[in-house]
Parts: C-alpha cells; sequence; structure tokens
C-alpha cells in the first residue's frame, strides 16, 4: 500500500527533479545532470509500476476511485478545495502514458540536446511539465485538475521559446500560451458554473449529484449543457482543435523531445482526458456530444487536407496530431470514451515515436527540415527508417499494429454504437484515407528516391545509442501496444475496455437508456468494418506510392494542375492570416487607441495629473494669503476674527 | 437724564474721539497722547461702573507705565512724520467694510441680548449686590485666581528676560 | 442708571475703531498701539458685564488682563526696536524678507 499511500510521490519525484537540476544545474557537468533530471522521471517510473501492483493485486481493480485527501487547500463557505489525489482505472492508463513515454523521451533528449545550450534549463523544465502533467491525471477535483492544465501551460510555453533568442521561436511560444488561454477562459466559467450547480468541485460530489438529475435533450439546453460546452471551451485549446489549433503548427520551433512529449503524447491529450474524466456530466447533455463529436470530426478531416501540402516535416506530423486528436474527441463525443482513450494511447506511443524519429532524420541532416531538401536516407540511416516505418503503419492503421485496433473502434462505434452518425462516420473514413497518404508521402519523401541534397557538405550519420534505445521500444509498442485491446471479434477478450468499465459504466448504460431503439449490430458488421478501414488506408497508401515513387513528375503536374487547390493547402487555408484581420488587427486597435490613449493616458494618468495641476493651481492661489506682505496679514486675522463672530452670533443657537 | 448718563455720554464721547485722533494723527507721538486720553476716559468710566479698584490700575499700570513705555520708544526711535501713501487695494474694499459690519454685528448682537436693560434692574442678576471693593476683589484673586496670579508673576519674570535678551546690541 | 447695552456699545465702537487703526497704519509702534486700544476696549466690555451680573470674575479678568498687556508690551516693544535696528525703518511694508 506504500504507493497508494503516497500518491504524491509520483507528482514530487518530478518536482524535486527540476528544483534540483533549475537551482544547482547550472554549473554542473552534463553527466551530473542527467542524473539529477533523468534520474527523477524514471524513479517516478517506477513507482508506477508498483502502483500497478498494487492496484491490480491490492485493490483488486476496484469499481469506485481510490481517493486520498492529503490537506484542505482553500475553504471560503460551501466551496471546498482540498488537495487530493484519486487513482481509478483511467488514471493507471494516463500514468502510465505519461511517466513511461516521459521517461523514454528524456532517455533520448540526453543525446538530442547535447550541443544545445542550456542543457541543464531544458531538463528542469522538462522535469516541471511531468509535475504538472501528472497532477493534471491525478487530481480528485476539477480546481487541482485546473492548476494542472495552467503549469502544463506555462512549461509549454517555456519550452516552445527554448532558443529564446530567435524571435520566431518567442513567437510562437506567446501564441501558443494565449490561443490556450483562450480557452481556458472557458473552463474557468465552466469550474464556476459547475461549482454553482453542484456546489462542490471535487468528482466524487459532482458525479453523485448529477447522478439524480434528469439528462437533457437536444432541443432543451439547461445548465449541465452549458457547463460542458464551456469546459469543452478549454479542451478544444488546449488539444488544439478548430478553431483553438493554430499554435500547434508553430509549436514545432521548440525542440522535437518537446513536440514528441507535450504536442504529441501529454499535454494536447489533456483535453481529452478532460472530457473522458467528465463523462457523467458530457452524458447527460446529448447536445455538448454532439458538439464534442463535430468538433473532433471536422478538425480531423480538416487538419489532415492541410498536412498534404506541407513541407516541413515537423508541421506535417503537427497537423498529423491536430488530426488524431479530433479523433479521440469523435470517439468521445460519440460516447465511445474507452475506445477515444484507447487510441490516446496508441497515439502516443506512435506519434511520440514519429516525432523522435524525426528529431532524429534532423539530426543526421545537421538541422534540415525541410521534406523536399531530403530523400534517399533509407541505407544511411536505417535504425530510424526501420522504427519510422513502423510508426507510420501504426499511425496509417495496417493491420495488427497498435493504430489499427483503435482507430478501427473509433470508426465502429462511430457507424454502429448508440450515438451513431452516417456523416461523421464518413469523415473519418476520409481522414484515415487521408492520413495514410500523408504519413507515406513523409516517408516516401524522406527516405526513398535520390537525395536531394548536396552529400558533400551534409553528412548524414546515424543517431547515438541513447536515441535510438528509446526508438526501439516506442516502435515495440506501437506493435504490440493494441493487442491488449483486441476485441472479441478478434479473438480476444476486449480487455482495455473491461478494464475501463467501471470509469464509464454509468455513460455507457445512460445511452443505452436514450436510445432504446439501438440494437446491437449484427455479427458480421465487424469484419466489414475492418475490411472497409483497411481499404481506405490502403487506397491511400497507393496514391501515395504513386504521386513519390512510381511517377515523382506526376506530384507536381498535380499540384500545377490544382493549383489555387494546391495553393489553399499550403498556405494552411489562409487561418492565420484570417485570424490576423479579423481579431488581432481590430484588437492591436482597440489596445492602442482605446485602451492605451484613451483610458490609460486619458483618463487615469489624467486624473492622477488633474489632481497634481488641481494642487499646483489652488496652492498657487492660497499662498498669496502668507505674501510676506504684514499688512495683508493683518488683513486675514481681522477677516478670521469677523468669520468666527459671524459663526458665533448667527449660527449657533 | 441723570447724572451718570451725561458722565458717560461725555466720556463716551471723548473716548471715541481718542480713538479717532489715534487713527488720524500723523505723528506717533500724537497717537500716543490720543490712546493715553482714551486710557483716562475709560478709568472714569469704571468708576461709574464701581469698580473703583480696576480705575486706579488703569491709570496707574496703563495710562501711567504701558504708555509711557511707549512714548519712551517712540522717542528713542525717532519714529517720524508718518509718510502718507494710498490705502493698499485689499484694505480699502475689503478692510473697511469689514470694520464698519463688525462694528454693527457686535452692536446688533449686544442690544439683541440684552435691549435696554440697566443694571439691577428686575429679572437681571440674581446674587445679592455686591460691592466691587478692594478688599473683596483681592479675596477673590488671592483664593479663586492664585494660580492664575502666581502664573502671570512667571509670565512678567519671563517678559523681562525676554525684553532684555532682545534689547541688547550684539544677539 | 446707564443701561448695560450702552457700555458695550461703546465697547464695540472702540474695538471697531482698534480694528481700522490696526490695519490702516503703516507705523509698528502705532499698530501695537491699536491692539492696546482694542484690549482697552474688551475691559470696559468686562467691567460693564461684571457690573450687570454682580460677579467679582470680570474684574478679576480685566485685573490679569491689564498684567499680561503690560508684559506683552515690553517684549513687542522690544522686538520692535530689534525690528527697526535691523530693518533701519519703523514701516510695516518694510518687514517683508518673507516676501517672494
Amino acid at each position: 500500500m506504500l504507493i497508494l499511500n503516497h500518491l504524491w510521490l509520483l507528482m514530487a519525484l518530478p518536482l524535486a527533479g527540476s528544483m534540483l537540476t533549475l537551482l544547482a544545474g547550472r554549473h554542473w557537468p552534463k553527466k551530473l545532470v542527467n542524473l539529477s533530471s533523468v534520474g527523477f522521471p524514471v524513479l517516478a517510473f517506477i513507482c508506477y509500476c508498483e502502483l500497478v501492483r498494487e492496484f491490480f493485486f491490492t485493490l483488486h481493480s476496484p469499481a469506485t476511485a481510490w481517493i486520498k485527501n492529503y490537506f484542505t487547500w482553500m475553504v471560503a463557505g460551501n466551496f471546498r478545495v482540498d488537495f487530493a489525489l484519486q487513482v481509478d482505472q483511467l488514471t493507471i492508463v494516463m500514468l502510465g502514458v505519461v511517466t513511461l513515454v516521459g521517461m523514454l523521451i528524456h532517455i533520448y533528449s540526453i543525446g538530442y540536446m547535447a550541443h544545445e545550450e542550456g542543457y541543464y534549463r531544458f531538463f528542469a523544465e522538462m522535469n516541471l511539465f511531468m509535475f504538472f502533467m501528472t497532477t493534471l491525471v491525478m487530481a480528485a477535483n476539477l480546481v487541482l485538475l485546473f492548476v494542472g492544465w495552467e503549469g502544463v501551460g506555462l512549461c509549454s510555453y517555456l519550452l516552445i521559446s527554448f532558443f529564446f533568442t530567435k524571435k520566431s521561436a518567442a513567437d510562437a511560444g506567446k501564441k501558443a500560451f494565449i490561443t490556450t488561454r483562450i480557452g481556458d477562459w472557458g473552463f474557468t466559467v465552466g469550474i464556476l458554473m459547475a461549482f454553482w450547480l453542484f456546489h462542490a468541485v471535487d468528482y466524487k460530489t459532482m458525479f453523485a449529484t448529477a447522478a439524480n438529475m434528469p439528462p437533457e435533450t437536444m432541443q432543451h439546453w439547461g445548465a449541465l449543457t452549458s457547463i460542458c460546452l464551456l469546459l469543452l471551451a478549454g479542451a478544444v485549446g488546449k488539444s488544439a482543435q478548430l478553431p483553438l489549433y493554430v499554435w500547434l503548427p508553430d509549436a514545432m520551433e521548440g525542440p522535437t523531445p518537446v513536440s514528441a512529449l507535450i504536442h504529441a503524447a501529454t499535454m494536447v491529450t489533456a483535453g481529452v482526458y478532460m472530457i473522458a474524466r467528465m463523462n457523467p456530466l458530457f452524458s447527460r447533455a446529448p447536445a455538448a456530444m454532439l458538439a464534442v463529436a463535430i468538433i473532433g470530426g471536422v478538425t480531423a478531416l480538416y487538419a489532415a487536407t492541410i498536412g498534404l501540402a506541407q513541407s516541413d516535416i515537423k508541421k506535417v506530423l503537427a497537423y498529423s496530431t491536430i488530426s488524431q486528436l479530433g479523433y479521440m474527441f469523435l470517439a468521445c463525443g460519440v460516447g465511445a470514451y474507452a475506445a477515444g482513450i484507447f487510441h490516446l494511447m496508441t497515439h502516443a506511443f506512435f506519434k511520440g515515436l514519429l516525432f523522435l524519429c524525426a528529431g532524429s532524420v534532423i539530426h543526421a541532416m545537421g538541422g534540415e527540415q525541410d521534406m523536399f531538401k531530403m530523400g534517399g536516407l533509407r541505407k544511411k540511416i536505417p535504425w530510424t527508417y526501420a522504427t519510422m516505418l513502423v510508426a507510420t503503419l501504426a499511425i496509417s492503421g495496417a493491420p495488427l499494429f497498435a493504430g489499427f485496433f483503435s482507430k478501427d473502434e473509433i470508426l465502429f462505434d462511430a457507424y454502429a454504437g448508440p450515438n451513431s452518425n452516417f456523416v461523421l462516420y464518413m469523415l473519418g473514413i476520409a481522414g484515415a484515407l487521408l492520413t495514410a497518404c500523408y504519413m507515406f508521402r513523409l516517408i516516401f519523401l524522406t527516405f526513398h528516391g535520390k537525395p536531394r541534397f548536396d552529400e558533400h557538405h551534409v553528412h548524414v550519420h546515424e543517431s547515438p545509442k541513447v536515441m535510438l534505445t528509446p526508438l526501439v521500444i516506442l516502435a515495440i509498442l506501437s506493435i504490440v501496444g493494441g493487442w491488449f485491446a483486441l476485441p472479441t471479434y478478434w479473438g480476444g477478450t476486449d480487455y482495455f475496455r473491461a478494464f475501463l468499465h467501471p470509469v464509464f459504466a454509468g455513460s455507457t448504460a445512460l445511452a443505452l437508456q436514450l436510445h432504446p431503439a439501438w440494437k446491437e449490430p449484427p455479427h458480421g458488421l465487424e469484419y466489414e468494418m475492418t475490411a472497409i478501414a483497411v481499404a481506405v488506408a490502403l487506397v491511400g497508401f497507393l496514391i501515395a506510392l504513386y504521386l513519390y515513387i512510381l511517377k515523382p513528375s506526376a506530384a507536381k503536374r498535380l499540384a500545377a494542375g490544382v493549383h489555387p487547390v494546391y495553393q489553399l493547402l499550403w498556405h494552411k487555408y489562409y487561418v492565420d492570416e484570417l485570424y490576423g484581420a479579423v481579431i488581432i488587427r481590430p484588437l492591436i486597435w482597440i489596445s492602442r487607441n482605446v485602451l492605451w490613449k484613451l483610458i490609460d493616458i486619458g483618463l487615469i494618468d489624467g486624473t492622477v495629473n488633474g489632481l497634481a495641476f488641481l494642487s499646483r493651481g489652488v496652492g498657487g492661489e492660497v499662498r498669496h494669503m502668507q505674501g510676506g506682505n504684514t499688512r495683508s496679514y493683518a488683513a486675514w486675522v481681522v477677516i478670521g476674527a469677523v468669520a468666527v463672530t459671524v459663526f458665533f452670533v448667527w449660527m449657533v443657537r | 437724564m441723570s447724572v451718570a448718563m451725561l458722565v458717560f455720554f461725555a466720556c463716551g464721547i471723548v473716548a471715541v474721539l481718542g480713538a479717532i485722533g489715534l487713527i488720524l494723527a500723523r505723528e506717533p507721538v500724537h497717537s500716543a497722547l490720543s490712546l493715553v486720553l482714551v486710557m483716562v476716559a475709560l478709568a472714569v468710566l469704571y468708576l461709574l461702573l464701581g469698580a473703583a479698584f480696576i480705575a486706579a490700575i488703569q491709570i496707574l499700570v496703563y495710562a501711567g507705565a504701558i504708555m509711557v513705555l511707549f512714548i519712551f520708544v517712540i522717542m528713542l526711535l525717532n519714529a517720524g512724520v508718518e509718510v502718507r501713501t494710498n490705502l493698499s487695494r485689499l484694505a480699502r474694499w475689503v478692510g473697511v467694510p469689514l470694520a464698519i459690519l463688525f462694528l454693527v454685528e457686535m452692536a446688533y448682537a449686544m442690544v439683541r441680548e440684552y435691549g435696554t436693560r440697566t443694571a439691577l434692574a428686575a429679572g437681571g442678576s440674581v446674587a445679592a449686590p455686591v460691592t466691587a471693593s478692594t478688599r473683596a476683589l483681592s479675596m477673590e484673586i488671592f483664593t479663586k485666581f492664585v494660580l492664575p496670579f502666581e502664573l502671570t508673576s512667571i509670565l512678567i519674570l519671563i517678559a523681562i528676560l525676554g525684553a532684555l535678551v532682545l534689547a541688547k546690541k550684539d544677539i | 442708571m446707564v443701561p448695560i447695552s450702552y457700555y458695550v456699545i461703546l465697547s464695540a465702537v472702540l474695538f471697531g475703531l482698534g480694528v481700522i487703526a490696526f490695519v490702516f497704519k503703516r507705523n509698528v509702534i502705532t499698530i501695537f498701539m491699536s491692539i492696546e486700544l482694542m484690549l482697552n476696549a474688551v475691559n470696559l466690555a468686562f467691567v460693564a458685564f461684571s457690573r450687570e451680573f454682580n460677579q467679582l470674575d470680570g474684574l478679576v479678568f480685566v485685573f490679569f488682563v491689564i498684567v499680561v498687556a503690560a508684559a506683552e508690551a515690553a517684549v513687542g516693544l522690544a522686538i520692535i526696536m530689534v525690528i527697526a535696528r535691523n530693518r533701519k525703518s519703523l514701516n510695516v511694508e518694510d518687514v517683508n524678507l518673507l516676501k517672494f
């Protein structure tokens, strides 16, 4: 019961590493910094393993969450927030992703960041991020979750602008923070409204109260729907969905391990985690669930289209992340929470692997990130090629790889689940086709074909073992990670869904209640759906093969043929320019002319200065009373005496 | 018109004339002498009011010592003829009206409060008539007001010291 | 008997004349003398009221006023002598070192 009683260890270990490295690491040799900053996440992972063991063997995977309340943080009347951590099945899954992938990425960074300045600062900020992320995942109330939420936003900002002397990096950090802030505003209002409705912010009380509330309908939107929509706003910002996704591609300015950890595996999934955690509220607000699903589905397709035309290897992966997050949102929106979390886990494996491999490629190419300047790297960096190929197969949904099972489940539930919606299903299928297409495009452009760079200037070399080992581990996970969720129709036990069942039991039952006309789909349907999904992925692969391997000139002719469309995709639908003109420029105008000139200089400074001027003016007049002229003194004395006499004679009654 | 009234009016007019003389005199010595006239007239009025001791003190101390001191200083400092210039604007437009206003106001207040009540009329004082003899006055001073009396002696001491220090040549 | 208000009116008249002299005269000593005139006017009022209410407190007060006026005259004239020595003039307008 060691870890179960001391859950705070999982948070405190990365925090200790962060503080130690930050305060003392400046003058330490690299080996010592490695020990302090990578050692702690490794310790955290070991604690996690122990936690899993205790969870299974001591608690036997209980039906209710295990909550430990350490101290009361704030109390104000009815409003009570404790520092309470909870562990249930969902937490176990999320913590596994965070600690395992985090540990691997820390190990990878030892090699990747070896030649960078500010080595210790990087690791201090990464550890701080781990601390906040574990807080977010283990929190037992909304306010503590929000602390973690804001903390990961802060660390994301710090790490994106790690190379802060570069203007584009500093701007990207600001953009990320401000864009997610917009969502966080909605999140805060949502928390306040939740407190107003439930008179508590901790999950146990909220869900118990919600269980007695009648579900709302599509036509009648009440408080629950509003709360869910507001929380959704926060998730949209943090998980980079439409319309607040614009920060994620710019966030690629940060070092590649940062992109891997924060913007692929963990921080951006916080939104999905939050929706899954709030599933009792969401399942009672069908309008909000539909909003989640629509946002997810549309984003999935939209980002995939942009990914087709990008040339920077990391930007392709960024749009891919946005697209895959859309799938997770889609899953949660149709009620398939377990499928969404499953996809979150597999995505962490293969997207983290993809980013780390991209980092390996960039490291090999000496800093080059443009795919059109690469090519033919297959024989030169074989390990990177092999692991990246595994990851690409996983994300495209090749059979038996991890992504296959998770994406399949999402599409199946979108087509045939209780909350099914054919349009959303079509969005998902189209996205799957495009995913396979642009991912294999990336592979072919980077590794196949003839080298499109000067081989004498760029010395392509394989990455060191410290970078390759995490790649191999993640590749293995990308293959086997899906097997223990093998659904029943493939001969497995559907273990993952069963494992997570206690967390989502209420929602699943409620969904059946709300859709009494739904029947179980016929048995053969699952095989048909799987076949369709695989066929679609294959079509995508073949398109990419044709355009980039078999007839390379066809790509250029296609781009020239549909030039306006290509331009639209290349410029990312001009969304950044649109936001700039519609939102940012008016805002800056208002800030400069109204808030600054009018209110700050005119009103506030004017009032203060005006008081000073008034004081000076009055003083300037009053000083004549004591001008050094004795006779005027005498006159004033007489005036005073007369005034006093008048007062006493006439006023005092 | 009783004798008292006649005496009162005579002395009153003399006093007022003396005060006007103080204002209008061109030489300071003439002003001082007018003031002496005022004080003597007032002493007679005190006598009329039955305060013999005070009248004596007035002549002895005020007219006899203080005014003599004034004239000493005027002559010591060779105060010459006062140069007549125009009144300052503040004085002309504020001072004169104010002074007249003051005067009128005081008079009005007094008349309103006391009407034409004469001393010792019915409804006036309730106590038994007290003679303002020296004996009675000194009894008051040395029993009820002994502390202020002692303090004034200290005050005089301080005044002497102050005058001594101030008048030294090399201060 | 003379009504008390007559005395008080006379006192007021003398006081007012003293104020006028205080404001309008330019010689320092004359101003000082006008202060003495004002004190005298007040003394008259005190004595009159003392007679009116048949109490000796008014007379005692007049006694103290005279004593204090004496002390004040002594010190004040000493100050005037110092001023005359320093400013070489008895015009109150020449005492203007504090003038801006």
